[in-house]
């Protein structure tokens, strides 16, 4: 108790009046983390349910955890595997606190949790603490409560990077989704594209060396390898299956960017919150069937050209992070429809780029990002829609 | 049939005229704040890019270009350089017939348009249109899909922006941005978006 009696007492300087007046969103966020609020409805209750942004928001913070501790298990999995080949170790201070507090073993999984530890949680804290920074200062500025949808987007951004993107792109990448993607508009709920989806295709574009071209992405200096969408683009089906099983991807012993690698640990996290009806399930219906019935019928016509187009949908779902973008991202509540029908068409429209984007433009191996996005800019479109035809329905019935 | 198909679908989404080559800005900044507006402008330009594309491919190949009098025994001269004049004026005359056309039968699109219908003749997306359909040597066929695509993907884009601009009233922008400002930074974001579709080869 004595922390709350240290924050009544500290608080009327964050009244107005008071000495740090405009630092009252920085209390009142320290507040809120530990306690309830105090303020009450007063007139007329119009509360339906418990759920409000916060607990939504906590809600997709933990549901990535699942993602992120496997992440990071195999992030070092895969290093260790590539250092065991090569007989190369890691330099530098990771390479001191890998030496002291771990090892290089790939069977070992503290090991593997550790080396991926030390590559994942300085990228989740420059995330974390620059994009934090921004969030503040617009809060302060604006004199709006701190919001915790800066968590989701930060372990969103954080995850679909590469584990050796340098730390200072991290920084720039999330400064751009927060400050242009989402702050320009007004802060949460006034954008049009999701912040850490915007973070990252500014990266894509402006680093494309480093993000994107058709090399797997590891914590390994000067390791190459193809993608699994690379292999089945330039070499087809069977060369991805003689390299990666299904289950493999399915589980995620596969390479790739931090926390999509795994489908099944994306599905956990996924599936709460689908049952917390914190996601639209329609959204990830319409993802699901999109990305099925354009590559089943890429299957049907074939192509002599191009192996990619013979790539089946249940491989289309285990690799290139096609889970993380359809649970996470695309069901983002900001950016998506809103309207019901708006949302089954805007989850198409997602799964259908993704195929499209793989099958014809493997240099992005993260296609659905960029479909997500794209998709983004159309849902406002299909809002309208509905609701137009709603209002001409309706009208209808009257006359 | 598959080589026009790619061209459609490389005129609509890749070279996007107004998101990725940034022609018809003007227009597409102005007339983006309802959704019901941008459509008919859409179907506007889609309409004088259809028919003015392949016109002006018919009259540089058979007047214009060098030796394209040739028919008329004058192999050696070469009007190539009456270009721009020409495609003005063919764009000028339709966009006049359209707005004749649009007063008489549509005028509740023709209201809704107001002074940007005849604006579409200055429209630089138009022109552009045009003047890219020479530049790669289109023939006949090529031009009319050509001219189809680069509408479409105009009409597509604006109406996409329209919608956002909607969503978007109910924001809070900066004092500073406000207007203009905020479209700019938006129109920047949705060629984000267009750029996945970037460095497809159809």
């Amino acid at each position: 108790m004595a922390l709350r009696k240290w924050l009544d007492g500290v608080e009327h300087h964050f009244q107005d009046g008071g000495r740090y007046q405009s630092f009252y969103p920085l209390f009142e966020a320290v507040d809120t983390i530990f306690y309830k609020p105090s303020s009450v409805t007063r007139s007329t209750a119009h509360v339906r349910d418990g759920v409000d942004l916060k607990r939504i928001m906590i809600t997709v913070w933990l549901a990535a955890f699942p993602a992120m501790f496997y992440g990071m298990y195999n992030l070092g999995f895969q290093a260790n595997e590539i250092l065991a080949v090569t007989g190369g170790s890691v330099d530098g201070w990771r390479g001191s606190l890998i030496a002291a507090f771990g090892g290089n073993d790939s069977g070992n999984i503290w090991h593997n949790m550790w080396f991926g530890a030390l590559y994942f949680v300085p990228i989740y804290l420059v995330t974390f603490v620059v994009g934090g920074f921004w969030e503040v200062l617009f809060a302060v500025k604006r004199g709006h409560e701190i919001n915790e949808g800066f968590f989701v987007t930060s372990i969103l951004f954080a995850l679909v990077c590469p584990p050796d993107l340098p730390l200072w792109q991290a920084a720039l990448g999330i400064s751009f989704g927060i400050v242009i993607g989402k702050e320009v508009f007004g802060g949460t709920g006034k954008n049009f594209l999701n912040p850490a989806l915007t973070g990252r295709a500014f990266l894509y574009f402006a680093y494309p060396a480093q993000l994107s071209g058709d090399a797997v992405w590891t914590a390994v200096d000067g390791y190459s390898g193809a993608t699994p969408l690379g292999l089945v683009a330039s070499e087809g089906m069977t060369a991805l299956q003689a390299q990666y099983t299904w289950m493999d991807s399915f589980i995620g012993a596969i390479p790739g960017s931090i926390g999509e690698t795994s489908t099944l640990m994306v599905m956990i996290g996924g599936a709460i919150l689908l049952l917390t009806k914190v996601a639209s399930w329609r959204v990830v219906a319409g993802v699901f069937l999109g990305m099925f019935v354009f590559s089943s019928f890429l299957n049907l016509v074939g192509s002599d050209s191009n192996p990619a187009f013979s790539m089946p949908w249940y491989w289309h779902m285990v690799v290139g992070g096609f889970a993380f973008g359809m649970f996470f991202m695309a069901t983002d509540p900001v950016s998506a429809a809103m309207t019901n029908r708006g949302r089954w068409a805007y989850g198409f429209l997602i799964g259908l780029m993704t195929v499209l984007i793989r099958v014809i433009n493997p240099a992005f191996p993260e296609g659905i990002m960029l479909a997500i996005l794209f998709a983004n800019l159309f849902a406002p479109l299909f809002d309208h829609f509905a609701v137009q035809a709603n209002i001409k329905r309706r009208l209808a019935r009257v006359q | 049939m598959e080589y026009y198909l790619g061209l459609f679908v490389r005129a609509i989404f890749i070279e996007n005229m107004a998101l990725s080559v940034f022609l018809g800005m003007c227009t597409f900044l102005a007339v983006s704040k309802k959704v019901s507006a941008a459509i008919g402008l859409g179907i506007a330009v889609v309409v004088v890019l259809t028919i003015t594309v392949p016109v002006n491919n018919l009259i540089y190949n058979y007047l214009l270009a060098d030796g394209a009098l040739a028919w008329a025994g004058l192999p050696d001269v070469d009007l190539s350089f009456l270009g721009l004049l020409s495609y003005i004026g063919v764009i000028a005359a339709l966009v006049q017939i359209l707005e004749m056309f649009l007063d008489k039968y549509v005028p509740a699109l023709y209201n809704a348009l107001g002074v940007f219908l005849p604006l579409i003749t200055v429209n630089c997306a138009i022109l552009g249109a045009s003047l890219l359909m020479v530049e790669r040597d289109y023939n006949f066929g090529e031009s009319v899909v050509f001219g189809a695509g680069a509408g479409v993907g105009w009409a597509l884009a604006i109406v996409a922006l329209a919608g956002i601009r909607e969503k978007l009233k109910y924001s809070d922008v900066p004092d500073g941005l406000q207007g203009l400002g905020i479209t700019f930074i938006t129109v920047g974001l949705m060629s984000l978006g267009f750029m996945a579709l970037g460095g497809i080869d159809l």
